[in-house]
């Protein structure tokens, strides 16, 4: 794109296109010429795709730091025209933006490369090799709609990347679509991926109301278009609607209470998309969302308060979960929630630096975890190979299916990992600590930032404090029921001793991520607030917060009892084999619910899907199709005239119109037989009655 | 008394090659399968010269062949053909679909294969006379001939029930039409003539009239479209229709009913379009959302397409009958679209029914592992379907809500809202399809077909030639529909003046 | 010039016209029959020559020529029905030919 200019310039703006261009090149190369290729040449090729975006995105922020956090925008072509309807694929560079771009490349292109790892023994234990290019393929498109997703300068094309990252969440998650999470046959894992398209689409419904309403009170979609009108007509009922349609389409993408329940159930997808869609780059679009919208909501004060509500709910509520979940994933996916809560909390509350801080150091610490739970799964997997085939005769696939089913990522079935993957246990503690919100890892700065706002303006947001601390004190606690449960105590099935640890094209990038988790907070560290001072340029009435001693003091030992806590409850005495949970006794039916995730989906199931369920069929089966397709098709009009018919064509035809025909014809007959006998066939007899009657005639004529 | 040929040869040229095909030895196969796979074509080739000849930016009639015809006791009757930018992408339509359609035919059509071309080129005639004709009597008589090819390709060659379909098709599509022609003999003989640029000119037509005249137009176009509730034919056409029928079915025969309304309706009767928006967007609503919950319970897979055929087409009147030019041109390019995307889905139920013989959900499965190329294709139609941004289905959906959400006619934005909701039924039932085909586990089918002695194959190279033009246009409205609204955009501009003036 | 009165004509056309009559009506043999149509036509024809002369008028003579021609093609006719009926019947009694009755 426009290289004249860049060489003119001296920047880059130009080159932003390429953001989408470059991954769908690397998506079509892997398609066009993948089947021939190696799994590595694969990998590169994605990986490189990835990781020239990017490049572009550093680029961008060079630019745009050379020219002040200036908003640059790029006209790539026409879309959508129609009357004041003018839609553009047009770029959107400013400092918001870029650090969106730098966030999911960056993280997108470590993640590309684990996944180099990752997969290639994944799809050896699933017996299925064909499926390692098809999952780059689609980790390329999502880098693509992602980009699009923050780069577009109008809530059209943004919504374009919030549908296609919805998209390839759906195709990623039930990626293994003829397995279950256990790698059992089943349908479960497809079921998985249409529930998040399905809940995303529930979202994205709300997303396209906001943008009718936006459009037909504010006469465009284009940001600064909308935000100028919007200051200048600030009519609190339009824009409270709008707001509150767009936080419909951010619970669906950023999975907050009520829509919340795909992402736990997205973790059938393998781990690097956990990572990447489901922790640190997708399910935070709905942040961005709000951030972007920041002049709308700034507007309201009422709507930017149900926001922060819900974000400060779902991050207790989430939190709560995590406490009572086994699966490794799960964990990590109500943490998630939980965090991405946190995040909306901020936005909400309108501290929209610190919801950004923590997206970033989130992306970095969650996506370690997810993508260490995923070496921790994957060296479970090789020491359960390793037990069931002895000896390495991987070819036997018949005996693959007899075994017993055998949950790998279930930590009851772990214990001392710590030994046998010792690197995976550092990067896994510095995910946690930064998670737990420990000084002086990335976790505390940004977590700080937000309590420190929610405490702030508590007289303008009342509870959100208090539901986010509890929501950090259940974190640490989570973490560290997980840490020691994982890690220590004795391994608690044969196949724990027997872990392996992951090689180096996984582990190094968990190292560079690892590092970012420690030291993220560097971003945004009080005193320089470098973040703030880059986001001022985009984002209105920002400013810098103090440092405060007392809240960052509150939660850090608020981190440390639930730490130590975990330690008595599963440290200390470490869990046995078949041993159940000791929080189970002592919180009797509340940790049922936790451990049944509160029975929500029960719940959505008895109130919405049964009776929608129901519905269909009434409307299809007994209505459309039994009364008014058979019934009175077939039996009213068909048979009516049927009916009409027969009555027409029996008494009314046969009886009346046919009668008097026959009656005439039964007349004619009988005359007809009396006169033939005047026809004897003798010539002369007629030359005789011809003569008769030329006398007659001649005879008339004579005498008249 | 003009006379341009181009509107005219692209019309008739399909009848070349009926005539020539009367004359090949029913025997030859090979020959007959080209000569009319050649001639459609042909006039596919013709109608881009049209289109080259087009004149975007007139927002009127261009290309006009105005001949006397029946000139008798009074009546005005007259040979009367021209294109403007309501019909040009439909007649591009019609002219692109079929030698889809027929290709896709070389595979599924054994028997009296002659006659099913002989039959499809004058279905191409028929449906091209409908978008062309400019005389409410001439309009008419194409209208009512496009019955008859289409009876016999579902009475011939359909499915098991293929009678009881073709004789519904046929009965519930003519008892609509004689009440329009009622209308059209009201309008020929009280107004003088028969022509309808002339009949809008003129206008006048009293408000208690033009309600008569509207329904009974409406009636007509409502069971072609088919509206909710009078859809009922159209899970049965679709279910015994050959493959090349119901695509001809689902994307162009449908579309002359949507066509009907903005053609005559709206600028006819445009007190009364006025009048009964409300109304007709209603019954959009209810089609919409009553299409999507019942397509989702389908155990066949054509029926499924063809209910949600209801659903779309739902989008498609609400669009056209929100009255401004968002709606109206979403409207239009939406018939495109759905031309497009349901016609690429049942090319590819009918090829795997070519393989399976069977469409029930229930022995499907895990078909992506098998047929990788046919599984992806599917996604790509299937999403374009359900609207997905960045393909075709989403930009008509996006600007028909849109105009129906601000639409001054309809009145409320509840109608949009509601519709909206269609937009998450259709990625249920969709969803639903693609799932219970191509994920999950291996069905029984696979096994069955192996029994059968062949395994399933993946999609064959005419397969691919047959639905790659569609995957293009899939990407390309998707992306880039600038040049389609361009076409539509002035004359659409001018019809919404009309209406506005009607509103008053 | 002392012509025949036209009264004579008349009278002789009468009586050839009664033989003609009486010859169909009696006679059985079809031949015979067709003889006595031939003698009523000529009795019409006399009669038609005879007013002609008398009016001094053409067009009663024209008129005959007409209906000579017309008998003498009805004369082809009448004798190849008569031969067909032969060949079927080996006879050309009317009073035999009587399948058209009623």
């Amino acid at each position: 794109m426009n290289l004249s200019e860049t060489v003119n310039t001296g920047y880059f703006f130009g080159l932003v296109p390429l953001l989408v261009f470059f991954p769908i090149a690397g998506m079509l190369f892997n398609m066009i010429f993948g089947g021939k290729m190696s799994e590595k040449a694969i990998g590169t090729v994605a990986s490189a795709a990835s990781g020239l975006t990017f490049v572009v995105a550093v680029l961008l922020a060079y630019s745009l730091s050379a020219t002040h956090g200036e908003l640059h925008q790029v006209f790539l072509a026409e879309w959508i025209h129609i009357g004041e309807l003018q839609l553009d694929w047009t770029f959107r560079v400013d400092t918001l933006s870029v650090v969106m771009m730098l966030v999911v490349s960056g993280v997108g292109t470590l993640i590309h490369i684990y996944a180099i790892g990752y997969m290639h023994e994944d799809v050896r234990f699933k017996d299925d090799v064909r499926r390692f290019r098809r999952f780059f393929v689609f980790l390329n498109l999502f880098i693509a709609m992602m980009m699009i997703l923050v780069s577009g300068d109008s809530y059209l094309m943004l919504f374009v990347g919030w549908e296609g990252v919805g998209l390839c969440s759906f195709l990623l998650i039930g990626f293994w679509y003829d397995f279950n999470i256990l790698g059992q046959k089943s349908t479960e894992n497809a079921e998985a991926g249409k529930k998040a398209f399905i809940a995303n689409r529930v979202g994205d419904f709300g997303f396209l109301l906001a943008m009718f309403t936006t459009f037909w009170h504010f006469g465009s979609l284009q940001f600064d278009a909308v935000f100028e009108s919007a200051s200048h007509h600030p009519d609190p009922v339009v824009i409270s609607a709008i707001t509150l349609f767009m936080l419909i389409g951010v619970t669906g993408k950023s999975a907050q209470v009520p829509l919340y329940v795909w992402l736990p159930d997205a973790m059938a997808g393998p781990t690097p998309v956990s990572a990447l869609i489901h922790a640190a780059t997708m399910v935070t679009a709905g942040v961005y969302l709000v951030v972007r919208s920041a002049p709308l909501y700034n507007l309201v004060h009422s709507t930017s308060y149900i926001v922060a509500m819900i974000g400060a709910v779902t991050a207790l509520f989430a939190a709560t979960i995590a406490v009572g979940q086994y699966d490794i994933k799960k964990v990590l996916a109500y943490s998630t929630i939980s965090q991405l809560g946190f995040m909306v909390a901020a936005v909400g509350m309108g501290a929209y630096v610190a919801g950004i801080f923590h997206l970033a150091t989130h992306a970095f610490f969650k996506a370690l975890l997810f993508l260490s739970a995923g070496s921790i799964i994957l060296g479970m997997e090789r020491g359960h190979h390793h037990l069931a085939h002895g000896h390495g005769d991987h070819d036997d696939a018949d005996a693959h299916h007899d075994e017993e089913v055998f949950d790998p990522g279930d930590m009851r079935n772990m214990g001392n990992l710590r030994k046998q993957m010792p690197v995976t246990f550092w990067l896994y503690m510095a995910g946690t600590l930064a998670l737990a919100g420990i000084f002086p890892f990335a976790g505390f700065w940004s977590k700080d930032e937000i309590l420190l706002d929610a405490k702030l303006h508590a007289e303008h947001y009342p509870g959100v404090y208090w539901l986010l601390a509890a929501a950090a004190f259940l974190t640490a606690f989570y973490m560290g029921r997980q840490i020691w449960m994982v890690f220590f105590g004795k391994e608690r099935t044969e196949v724990a001793k027997h872990a392996q640890e992951s090689p180096p094209v996984m582990t190094v990038p968990l190292m560079v991520l690892a590092f970012l988790a420690v030291f993220g907070g560097a971003l945004n560290l009080p005193g320089s607030h470098a973040l703030t001072h880059w986001l001022e340029h985009t984002i209105e009435g920002v400013h810098a917060g103090e440092f405060d001693f007392m809240v960052a003091g509150v939660s850090t030992v608020l981190a440390l009892i639930a730490i130590g806590i975990s330690w008595l409850l599963y440290g200390k005495n470490p869990l046995k084999a078949g041993q159940i949970d000791p929080l189970k006794k002592p919180l009797g039916f509340v940790f049922t619910g936790m451990e049944n995730k509160w029975f929500v989906d029960e719940g959505y199931g008895a109130v919405i899907i049964r009776p929608f369920e129901k519905l269909a069929k009434f409307l299809s089966i007994d209505l459309d199709w039994n009364f008014w397709h058979d019934w009175f098709h077939n039996e009213v009009v068909y048979a009516g005239f049927q009916g009409l018919a027969k009555f027409l064509a029996d008494p009314v035809d046969m009886g009346i119109i046919n009668a008097i025909a026959d009656w005439l014809a039964e007349i004619t007959k009988r005359s007809s037989e009396k006169l033939s006998s005047l026809q004897n066939g003798f010539v002369r007899s007629y030359a005789l009655s011809v003569l008769v009657g030329v006398v007659m005639i001649l005879g008339y004529l004579l005498l008249k | 008394m003009d006379f341009e040929l181009l509107p005219n040869l692209v019309t008739f040229s399909p009848l070349v090659g009926v005539l020539i095909l009367f004359f090949i030895n029913p025997e030859k196969k090979v020959l007959f399968r080209w000569v009319a796979l050649l001639t459609s074509l042909v006039t596919f080739g013709i109608s881009l010269v049209l289109l080259s000849n087009f004149d975007a930016s007139n927002p009127n009639l261009q290309m006009v062949t105005n001949l006397p015809w029946i000139q008798v006791a009074g009546w005005n009757i007259s040979y009367y053909m021209g294109v403007d930018g309501l019909s040009i992408l439909l007649i591009l339509l019609t002219t692109f679909l079929t030698p889809i359609a027929l290709l896709s035919t070389w595979s599924a059509i054994e028997e009296r294969e002659k006659d099913f071309n002989i039959f499809f080129l004058m279905l191409e005639v028929g449906m091209l006379g409908v978008f062309m004709a400019q005389d409410l009597f001439l309009f008419y008589v194409f209208w009512e001939f496009t019955l008859v090819p289409m009876y016999f390709l579902i009475g011939i060659w359909g499915g098991p029930e293929r009678i009881y379909a073709s004789i519904k098709f046929f009965l519930y599509t003519m008892a609509g039409s004689l009440l329009m022609l009622l209308a059209i003999l009201w309008l020929g003989i009280n107004q003088g003539t028969f022509a309808v640029p002339a009949l809008i000119e003129m206008g006048g037509i009293p408000a208690g009239i033009q309600t008569w005249l509207f329904l009974a137009f409406a009636v007509a176009f409502a069971i072609k479209v088919p509206m909710w509730p009078l859809h009922s034919w159209l899970p049965d056409a679709h279910v015994q229709a050959p493959t090349a029928g119901s695509v001809i079915l689902a994307g162009v025969l449908l579309k002359m009913g949507t066509y009907g309304f903005v053609r005559f309706n709206l600028p006819l009767f445009p007190e009364a379009a006025v009048k009964f928006a409300p109304m007709m967007a209603g019954l959009a609503v209810i089609g919409i959302i009553y299409g999507a919950i019942v397509s989702y319970y389908q155990k066949d897979i054509k029926k499924l397409v063809a209910y949600s055929s209801i659903s779309h087409l739902g989008f498609v009147m609400l669009g056209l009958f929100a009255l401004n030019s968002q709606g109206i041109q979403g409207g239009i390019l939406q018939m495109i679209n759905h031309g497009i995307s349901t016609g690429a889905l049942f090319l590819l139920v009918g090829m795997i029914y070519e393989q399976t013989h069977t469409r029930d959900f229930e022995v499907y499965g895990g078909l992506w592992k098998v047929m990788p190329v046919y599984g992806t294709v599917m996604l790509v139609v299937t999403l374009s379907s359900m609207g997905l941004p960045g393909l075709n289905g989403f930009v008509g959906e996006f600007t028909i809500l849109l105009g129906a959400f601000g639409s001054e006619a309809i009145g409320s934005a509840w109608y949009a809202g509601l519709s909206a909701i269609g937009v998450i039924l259709a990625a249920i039932y969709m969803l639903y399809m693609y799932q219970k085909i191509f994920l999950g586990p291996e069905g029984s089918i696979v096994q069955t077909v192996k029994e059968h002695g062949h395994a399933l194959r993946d999609l064959s190279a005419r397969e691919i030639i047959t639905i790659a033009p569609l995957l293009v246009l899939i990407f390309w409205i998707g992306l880039y529909p600038k040049p389609f609204f361009t076409l539509i955009a002035p004359t659409v501009d001018n019809l919404v003046l009309v209406l506005q003036a009607a509103m008053g | 010039m002392n012509a025949v009165p036209v009264n004579y004509y008349i009278i002789l056309s009468a009586i050839l016209f009664t033989i003609g009559a009486l010859g169909v009506l009696i006679r059985r043999n079809a031949l015979v029959i067709f003889m006595s149509i031939e003698l009523m036509l000529n009795a019409a024809n006399l009669a038609l020559v005879a007013f002609s002369s008398a009016n001094a008028q053409l067009d009663g003579q024209i008129f005959v020529f007409f209906i000579m021609t017309v008998a003498a093609a009805e004369v082809a006719v009448g004798l190849a029905l008569i031969v067909a009926v032969f060949r079927t019947k080996k006879s050309i009694d009317v009073d035999q030919i009587n399948v058209l009755k009623g």
